[in-house]
């Protein structure tokens, strides 16, 4: 399971500049809180990884990761973090007269107010639309600078979840299940003939039969069980 | 020195109770994943020490009076188990684990890039399960492998140990012997990639060289725990 991304880091070495002075650092993938992995000259510190006196130091347990002229950790675990434009599938978690309050698995509740909602709803009228405990596919709209975040459910195929299940895996392994190009994802779409929509947020919602719903499970269970 | 110092606790051959020299350490061992349900988590022995620390979050920080605008806070609880030793620990808070987990979380602030996360917490409970001498070290540590487990963003790690001085002389890793029966204690917190301090109490009276040593000993003690450390938690990942 582990040498896929080390392969990669090496094909990658090879074809770029090998004779760079960070040549050891690429060998080992595996990166702990302030390792130094590099000089930050002509390098671009991506995701996870600070630049501090011209030096390059992780700031997360994960794998280090190349990408052109940015290098940045993969994390091993992490929580969904919401951007604008994310398709993420969200619960009431509460609602006020005009709003509705919704769990995302981030750190904060994002808010859906009623003018984004579904459809024409009255005032006061939220609880008989959507209620605390309902499932919903939402948009994340805009990310405030306190991370405090609103979604909309105005868009294409927004709606409230009424059928199927909803299972969730640590955002950074989609890649895995998506694979590249969808290729993953669309081979398990039509090996268990189920519906699945895959959210940012690590959740998904997988509507099919029961047997399809098992191994679809099943798939998710070997993802995130084979990483930690 | 007079008092308890009139114990013996080194021998002819310069060996202590339990046969380490001055500058060895207990053995350590690391695990991590081992609550299920927490965002990181960490088992360390050290010794007969044990402590398991589990981290959650960044989540939102409840109640909102303690929410700051501009940056996490850490909400750090270090509790000794009723059974952890040979009097029945009373359950719950009392002076002391209050001032251990406001130095655990004074040290690890300087850490963590709370930056990132407004407005949020982030919980760490550190219990004790087991306690011999020199637990609010094993618990610090613990704690950060424990964050580094959770996928925290920090600049560091902390590696915490303690030395202390019996029968004059500065040894390395106080046992419960030496810790009760002996003339100080230093604990420190190290960062082991800038040799930075977050942390240092003393127990008792050093002189300027026996202080100097004794910082010496909890340095070179430092490196070796961290190579632990970070040997469990790349080791946990390739399984």
């Amino acid at each position: 399971m582990n040498s896929r991304p080390v392969a990669r880091l090496d094909n990658m070495s090879r074809k770029s500049d090998a004779g760079s002075p960070r040549g050891n650092g690429r060998a080992q993938s595996l990166v702990v809180p302030g390792e130094e992995i590099g000089k930050s000259e002509g390098v671009e510190a991506g995701h996870g990884v600070i630049a501090t006196d011209g030096r390059l130091i992780a700031i997360k347990q994960g794998r280090l990761r190349e990408k052109g002229k940015t290098l940045s950790v993969e994390p091993t675990h992490s929580r969904y973090i919401p951007r604008p434009s994310d398709l993420v599938i969200g619960y009431i978690e509460g609602c006020t007269n005009n709003i509705w309050f919704v769990e995302l698995g981030a750190p904060f509740n994002a808010i859906l107010p009623m003018s984004l909602g579904p459809g024409k709803v009255e005032f006061g009228g939220t609880r008989s639309v959507m209620d605390i405990g309902d499932a919903i596919l939402c948009r994340v709209q805009e990310v405030e600078e306190t991370h405090s975040s609103v979604v909309t459910m105005k868009g294409m195929g927004l709606r409230k979840i009424r059928s199927g299940v909803i299972e969730e895996i640590d955002p950074h392994l989609l890649g895995r299940l998506i694979g590249r190009g969808g290729d993953s994802l669309r081979k398990l779409k039509e090996e268990t003939g189920c519906r699945i929509v895959v959210a940012d947020n690590g959740r998904m919602w997988i509507d099919g039969e029961l047997n399809g719903i098992l191994k679809v499970r099943s798939r998710l269970n070997s993802i995130s069980g084979g990483d930690s | 020195m007079g008092g308890y110092g009139d114990v013996q606790m080194i021998d002819e051959n310069g060996l202590r109770l339990d046969g380490r020299g001055p500058g060895d350490l207990r053995e350590i061992s690391i695990e991590t994943g081992v609550v299920p349900v927490a965002d990181g988590s960490c088992r360390m022995t050290w010794g007969t020490n044990e402590a398991i620390v589990a981290v959650y979050g960044p989540m939102e920080a409840h109640p909102r009076k303690i929410q700051r605008q501009d940056r996490a806070v850490l909400d750090v609880s270090y509790n000794m188990a009723p059974f952890s030793t040979t009097d029945r620990m009373r359950p719950g808070f009392n002076r002391r684990s209050r001032e251990i987990s406001k130095v655990t979380k004074d040290a690890l602030e300087s850490v963590v890039l709370l930056e990132l996360y407004p407005r949020s917490k982030i919980r760490i409970s550190i219990e004790i399960i087991s306690a011999e001498a020199g637990t609010r070290c094993v618990g610090l540590t613990a704690a950060s492998v424990a964050l580094a487990d959770a996928g925290i963003p920090m600049t560091d790690m902390v590696v915490s140990v303690a030395s202390g001085k019996i029968n004059d002389v500065v040894v390395c890793d106080l046992n419960k012997e030496e810790d009760n029966y002996g003339e100080a204690d230093l604990p420190m917190g190290i960062l082991p990639n800038s040799g930075e301090l977050v942390f240092l109490q003393m127990d008792g009276d050093l002189s300027q060289e026996e202080f100097e040593l004794a910082w010496k000993l909890n340095m070179d003690a430092a490196t070796l725990i961290h190579q632990k450390m970070v040997a469990s938690l790349k080791g946990g990942d390739s399984q």
